[in-house]
């Protein structure tokens, strides 16, 4: 069974236009995106390659670019642009300003490729 | 919004320009155009024709006014050009009085002062030429005429009216041309030429011989070696004209006709570079990159040409530059061969006419019962210079055969009459595969097959990128289609792989154009603008690198457009920490700081303490969220070891303690680096200074090395690589002072910065442009623009600003922080 958990990371400004920005929820470090056309992504901020942190990529095109070896990653589906590696990715929304994952612990049923 | 585009000159060259624009691209450009004349443009070659009558001066007009507003070109005709001011870009112009010769060199006197002005974005030169005027005395009274325009032809057809007898002075082209028109107006015409043959540009003395047999023949008198030094007039009119040994001529009318000089006034009077004609580069570009010049006016490579052909070459050359259509085009200037018609003779001209050399082979052919005249020089089996008169049937072929210095048929006969099978010509095609086609880079026909072939290359870029055939001069560009035509039938063009970054459609040098002429100051603004909605990550590193270039002190930095190190000045490492390495001016350091340095480490637990490649010393395994706090500990600038930019000057002790230094390393270097430190670049640029050529600082294989010679004297090397590249860098010049080294490599590092491809280091920058070319540009100021180099790398030296300080004060929330802990309640949804 999926355990969704809706979380409020804090108010939009808390990401830097155009950036990434790391949550550390339960334990696990999130990459949250705030695009400047005013969207927002998240996808697991380890990059399944060699563990680079994504929330320090530069964003473009709806991905993300891993800054160690650029490795991207879809912001949305979190597919990755080398063969079975890819991120899980969550579902966010805005309200009030605030930004809200849903937050979908790691899980055997839960792996994204 | 589109820019504005302003022509100065609406004649051939400048409406031909046009043309060509519109034909490439219809909305880029506003068109404002300014001519002398009060009319369109008409053929200038057909001005005999008017003078002779046999056709009406609106019969060689080329555009009519009508195509100008079809085209919603703004035609200002009666209006003189007097200057442009490059600092506001503004085009100035004055409206010329009724009567007023549109080609006199002065600026309209007494005019009102009723400045035209026009703002521009980019100007088109195309002034031409006017008559040139012999020193003749009395050459200003009336019945002396020059034959340039259509009013001069109404003039002297006017004026020949009431006269009997005519001179002309000159007896090349235009004199021959000037005196049929005269014939056709029952005048006895008199052809007077300074020297001893008619055409001696074109042809040799019997061919001018010949011709000459061929005038008489037809009622025209001809006088050769013979000056003219006096027109004297009697009753205020042209009556005589006396000639230097003493000789006298009358006459009632006089035409001047003694060739062209370029009209060069209005670039000289806005500051533009001009020598015999307006200098310009392979891309028809003056010293102000917003001003080219095209035609007649124009000097290239030290040549100017008074014939349409290599006109219309530069016209292309332009016009595919400034649409986007060919931003690689380039013109190398024209091997003229001429072939026209002189009254009636058929004659053709190519290279040279005469020949000392006893190794070279003279074919010549005489048929003087017909007139005819055929003589061809060759040497080493190629044709070296050709003259055909009377019969002009393998001018053509002969042309190719001498413009692609093609290998000549064995029975000679074939090039003074033709082969059976037709006179073949020059194509890359037959060639065999061992020939050289690239000489720059000496890539073979081989190679090019090889890289069509096997690595499926179909256009002129990618033969390039995979062989480096092309990349040179680009005069093989033509071949290489050829060759690729003939393997795979076709020939692509893949601008792309020329642009700058992958996602704005432009080369460096329009964007630079784009981005300066719009003020575009931001990574979102230029792909807002000039993108085509792509938002690729290089795209947006490269631009960010080159806005910061481009506008040192007001430059809008977003981060979000930089890569991580760029965004927090720190080198990531393979865990997520980051490296710390301060500036340590020429590796040359104190006690005190390196107390400052050990007390950091062990304060915010380094992992690692490391020299560098570039003495330096580099601190690993720092956390993100620590490096405000190391940075202010530590208490020196960045050491800019994390970005493309100007890393470090490398040095040996020099004179102070080595035995064997020869200059003081150390001081230069330290002033090389205080002026270098931190400036932003296509790729990274490392440098080093050594005392004497035993080159402990590794000065050779550096961006730039700067090496002590015996004498006092500093060598200058570029383009030096010690990377997954070895490279010795290219001697670029040696100087005699710390001064001229600033001055030299400021030169080299400023045209590195604005000319080369993002992520382009100088090894490769320095071997795609050579060495005897950037010596050109930095050394002899062939482009004149290295007091533009040099002002603009003096104004990134002042906006230079230590990054570290952000310390204090960082640009954006959360710089320096690390992951932010998010508490998750118990009783949070579940939505399972």
């Amino acid at each position: 069974m999926r355990k969704e958990i809706r979380i409020n990371l804090g108010p939009l400004e808390g990401i830097p236009m155009g950036q990434g920005h790391c949550f550390r929820i339960e334990g696990e470090d999130i990459a949250v995106f705030r695009t400047r056309n005013g969207e927002i992504f998240a996808v697991e901020n380890t990059c399944p390659h060699m563990k680079g942190p994504l929330a320090e990529g530069i964003i473009g095109d709806g991905k993300v670019v891993c800054p160690l070896h650029g490795h991207r990653f879809d912001l949305k589906t979190g597919e990755g642009s080398e063969a079975s590696e890819c991120v899980r990715s969550f579902e966010m929304s805005i309200e009030n300003g605030n930004v809200f994952i849903a937050y979908v612990p790691a899980s055997e049923e839960n792996v994204p490729c | 919004m589109k820019k504005r585009l302003v022509v100065v000159g609406n004649g051939m060259a400048g409406a031909r320009m046009v043309e060509e624009i519109l034909k490439r691209k219809r909305d880029i450009y506003e068109i404002v155009m300014f001519g002398a004349e009060p009319y369109g443009n008409y053929n200038r070659i057909l001005l005999s024709n008017v003078l002779n009558q046999s056709q009406a001066p609106d019969e060689i007009f080329l555009n009519p006014l009508d195509w100008y507003i079809e085209n919603k070109i703004t035609l200002h005709t009666g209006v003189k050009v007097t200057h442009i001011d490059r600092k506001e870009k503004k085009v100035y112009a004055l409206k010329l009085a009724e009567g007023d010769v549109p080609y006199t060199t002065g600026i309209p006197e007494e005019a009102d002062t009723d400045f035209i002005s026009v703002p521009y974005d980019e100007v088109i030169i195309a002034t031409g030429a006017r008559p040139f005027v012999p020193r003749i005395k009395g050459s200003d009274f009336p019945g002396t005429f020059l034959f340039r325009t259509i009013d001069d032809c109404d003039l002297i057809a006017e004026y020949a009216k009431n006269c009997e007898k005519a001179v002309v002075i000159g007896g090349g082209l235009l004199g021959l041309e000037a005196a049929r028109g005269l014939m056709t107006h029952d005048l006895e015409v008199s052809v007077v030429e300074a020297a001893d043959q008619l055409m001696p540009s074109q042809l040799d003395t019997e061919a001018g011989r010949i011709l000459e047999r061929a005038m008489g023949a037809m009622g025209l008198r001809v006088l050769t070696k013979t000056m003219t030094s006096q027109i004297v007039q009697k009753r205020g009119k042209v009556s005589r004209v006396v000639f230097s040994d003493g000789g006298v001529l009358d006459t009632d009318l006089v035409v001047i006709s003694a060739g062209i000089v370029p009209i060069t006034e209005v670039a000289q009077r806005s500051g533009l570079k001009v020598n015999h004609g307006i200098l310009c580069d392979d891309q028809m570009r003056t010293n102000d990159p917003d001003i080219y010049a095209v035609g007649e006016c124009v000097e290239h490579r030290g040549v100017t040409y008074g014939l349409v052909d290599p006109i219309w070459q530069q016209v292309n050359v332009l016009a595919d530059v400034l649409c986007g259509v060919n931003i690689d085009a380039v013109y190398t200037g024209s091997i003229t061969g001429t072939k026209l018609k002189v009254m009636g003779v058929d004659l053709a001209s190519m290279g040279e006419k005469e020949t000392e050399d006893i190794d070279d082979e003279i074919l010549i052919y005489r048929d003087p019962n017909r007139g005819i005249y055929k003589k061809l020089i060759v040497r080493n089996n190629k044709i070296h210079g050709a003259i055909l008169l009377g019969d002009v049937d393998l001018s053509d072929g002969l042309m190719q055969l001498f413009m692609n210095e093609k290998t000549l048929p064995e029975n000679r006969a074939e090039i003074l009459f033709g082969a059976v099978e037709g006179t073949s010509l020059f194509d890359a095609s037959d060639l065999p595969n061992s020939a050289q086609i690239c000489n720059c880079n000496g890539v073979c026909k081989g190679d090019i097959i090889a890289a069509i072939e096997n690595k499926n290359c179909s256009s002129v870029a990618a033969i390039g990128t995979e062989t480096k055939a092309g990349q040179g001069c680009g005069s093989c560009r033509g071949a290489i289609a050829q060759i690729i035509s003939s393997v795979v039938g076709e020939v692509a063009y893949d601008a792309s792989e020329h642009y700058y970054v992958p996602g704005v459609p432009l080369e460096k040098s329009q964007l630079v154009r784009e981005i300066r002429s719009q003020k575009l100051k931001s990574v979102s603004k230029v792909l807002a603008i000039l993108g085509e909605g792509m938002e690729d990550p290089t795209t947006k590193t490269g631009l960010a690198s080159l806005l910061k270039t481009l506008w040192p002190k007001m430059y809008e930095d977003q981060r979000d457009a930089r890569f991580i190190n760029d965004r927090v000045h720190a080198n990531i490492q393979k865990d997520g920490t980051f490296s710390v390495i301060p500036r340590i001016v020429a590796g040359v350091t104190t006690p005190e700081a390196l107390l400052r340095i050990a007390q950091a480490a062990v304060k915010y637990k380094a992992k690692m303490i490391k020299f560098t490649g570039g003495q330096r010393i580099d601190l690993l395994g720092i956390k993100k969220e620590d490096l405000p706090a190391i940075w202010k500990d530590i208490g020196l600038p960045s050491g800019h070891g994390y970005t493309k930019a100007f890393r470090t000057v490398k040095s040996c002790v020099g004179t102070d303690f080595c035995r064997f230094g020869l200059g003081n390393s150390i001081s230069l270097a330290e002033q090389v680096e205080l002026r270098f430190q931190g400036i932003e670049a296509p790729h990274k640029v490392k440098m080093a200074v050594t005392g004497c050529p035993r080159n402990c600082a590794e000065a050779y294989v550096k961006d730039i090395g700067v090496v002590a010679i015996e004498g006092g004297k500093w060598e200058i090397y570029i383009g030096g690589a010690a990377g997954a590249t070895i490279r010795k860098g290219d001697l670029l010049c040696t100087v005699g002072s710390h001064e001229d080294v600033l001055k030299y490599t400021s030169r080299f590092f400023e045209y590195y910065r604005e000319h080369a491809k993002y992520l382009e280091r100088t090894y490769g920058f320095v071997e795609r442009i050579g060495i005897d070319l950037l010596k050109g540009i930095l050394i002899d100021d062939s482009l004149g623009i290295c007091a533009n180099l040099e002002e603009k790398m003096q104004e990134a030296v002042d906006a230079y600003q230590d990054p570290w300080k952000e310390a204090e004060d960082p640009v954006y929330p959360f710089q320096f922080e690390g992951p932010k802990l998010i508490e998750v309640l118990e009783k949070a949804e579940n939505n399972g």
